[in-house]
């Protein structure tokens, strides 16, 4: 057996830990792993080439930046911000816990592209947390800041990873079935749907827990930045 | 009829504008470097058909080449003022949402009717990847009545997007350079060596060591390749159905279904899976580059464990 196209994973492990530019790293993994399992340049660029295009609509996303665009410039993150202030019994940790549960049940029906980072998150979910926690704090600084945003943004991944499976026409379901028809075991992707169900919940749990304590920290975590002095400019 | 090529003429065309703009900004640290960027990935899009795969091979390292060598800068995009902001939000209110939740909607609708209309037998969206195409329609929907809302003028906002664009930068590659470097691991036949050596080296007759490889193989190698669906073959393939299914037995459907979603804990806890973990810190203008993964540790540890737990529990008899 050839083993030397492994030392593809071994450039993307070796990047990975140097902290080299993930998109040199891949590139060259694809680069070497080509030409160890003898593929001839010209095969190795046909591969890549077609690799790329076949995958393009994973770039689509960037569509809806425009929109972004036109709305963050008329103040939707502000106003965003604002309206959640308005709402004195909205936490940071509620206000996660309540996206975690919509985008997870959405996702669950097949609905995964009604939020994301750059749908949601961005314009809507951060900014809201931020101005949920400012309604209770007040003045809350660039420590602070940066972890609500963090937490939106994890929020939003969690609820999506742990829904979507459950989606019977799902990509993940429907390659569960194919591969193993391939190997001749035949089922129903609804049978393969449903037991995504207990770590879906169980992934609700956790990170709805998290939530809380995380609402039970920043109280701390804010009175701590604030005593340190932070100006909310650093 | 409506097809995911015209979706990428559509992404074509906005880059394209985007390189123009990056041209004519001549305060933009990497004016050349960013605009041939944006160029090349506007081409790929919109030719992306009818360039030969060679060719297109060339040109993807090239894109690479300039975004991975830091060749993607920043410029002015002519941002408006925070008080600016603030006045414009006072007077639109809770309109300024609708466009926001327009995307959904629009894509939602596109997706549960627009796909049973046909025109003379044609249908007018294409049964292939109608989400994708529902999506990009939403966008261009979305964006209109955005414009049409705020007033904001055409170029404004897309120097706006620009100035999001230029700060994801080469984290905008990453997942289309994954899933090329996903078939190309297959075609080299990772998969195959990997599932052979953890055979090898692993004491697999032991069921509770067949399913600690299956669930940590299927983190660590999702890790590796930023994705589970690259993991699934390799890991379901070398060991979930010769040892687990066949060895010991397993329910083959609650173990595929638990492991991919073991793989996923795995997403969540690497930067290759660059657009979930490194896109949003870049878009939420976070300074440290791995403040998403560390958000989410403490949920993919637990939820790691649960699922080597559930996978003994409810697969194995």
């Amino acid at each position: 057996m050839n083993y030397w196209p492994l030392l593809g994973v071994l450039v993307v492990i070796i990047g990975f830990m140097r902290r080299w530019n993930p998109v040199l790293v891949v590139v060259a993994a694809a680069l070497v792993a080509g030409a160890a399992a003898g593929m001839s340049p010209a095969r190795i660029l046909t591969e890549i080439g077609e690799g790329f295009s076949r995958n393009r609509y994973l770039l689509i996303i960037i569509l809806t930046l425009p929109v972004l665009g036109a709305l963050e410039r008329a103040g939707l993150r502000e106003h965003a911000q604002n309206w959640i202030a308005g709402r004195k019994s909205v936490t940071p940790g509620r206000l996660m816990t309540l996206y975690l549960a919509l985008r997870q049940a959405a996702s669950a029906i097949g609905l995964t592209s009604l939020g994301g980072q750059a749908q949601t998150v961005r314009p809507l979910l951060a900014p809201m947390a931020e101005g949920a926690a400012q309604a209770k704090h007040g003045r809350i600084g660039p420590e602070t800041r940066a972890r609500l945003r963090a937490m939106s943004a994890a929020t939003d991944n969690v609820g999506l990873f742990f829904g979507e499976d459950i989606f019977i026409a799902f990509g993940a379901v429907l390659l569960i079935q194919g591969i193993y028809a391939e190997n001749g075991i035949v089922m129903e992707p609804l049978h393969v749907a449903l037991w995504g169900i207990p770590t879906a919940l169980l992934a609700f749990a956790i990170h709805a827990f998290r939530l809380r304590r995380f609402d039970q920290a920043l109280a701390k975590a804010i009175a701590d930045e604030n005593a340190r002095g932070d100006d909310g400019h650093a | 009829m409506l097809d995911i090529t015209h979706v990428y003429w559509l992404c074509g065309v906005y880059l394209a504008y985007i390189a123009v703009q990056t041209l004519r900004d001549r305060q933009h640290g990497k004016r050349w470097s960013t605009a041939a960027f944006w160029a090349l990935l506007a081409a790929a899009f919109a030719f992306g058909d009818a360039i030969a795969p060679m060719a297109m091979g060339a040109m993807v390292l090239v894109i690479a080449g300039l975004a991975g060598f830091g060749g993607v800068g920043s410029g002015n995009y002519r941002s408006a003022t925070p008080a600016q902001r603030e006045a414009k939000a006072a007077v639109l209110g809770n309109r300024l949402f609708i466009p926001a939740l327009l995307i959904p909607a629009i894509t939602l609708i596109g997706v549960l009717f627009l796909k049973n209309i046909d025109i003379g037998g044609t249908p007018l969206i294409s049964a292939r990847q109608t989400t994708v195409i529902c999506l990009g329609i939403a966008c261009l929907g979305a964006f209109l009545a955005a414009l049409k809302l705020t007033g904001e003028r055409l170029p404004a906002a897309i120097h706006a997007s620009r100035g999001i664009l230029d700060a994801i930068g080469w984290a905008v590659l990453l997942p289309l350079l994954l899933a090329m470097l996903g078939a190309m691991f297959n075609k080299a036949g990772i998969g195959d060596l990997v599932a052979d050596l953890l055979t090898r080296s692993l004491p697999l007759q032991q069921a509770w060591v067949a399913v600690l490889a299956y669930g940590l193989g299927m983190v660590l190698f999702t890790m590796v390749m930023g994705n589970a669906f690259a993991a699934f073959p390799v890991m379901t393939l070398g060991i979930g159905l010769p040892i687990l299914v066949a060895r010991h037995g397993a329910d083959p459907a609650p173990l595929a279904a638990i492991g991919m979603l073991t793989g996923y804990c795995g997403t969540l806890l690497t930067p290759m899976a660059a657009n979930f973990n490194i896109v949003p810190v870049a878009l939420l203008e976070l300074k440290d580059q791995n403040a998403v993964i560390k958000a989410q540790v403490m949920t993919a540890l637990p939820l790691i464990a649960c699922n080597l737990i559930l996978i003994y529990w409810l697969a194995l008899p």
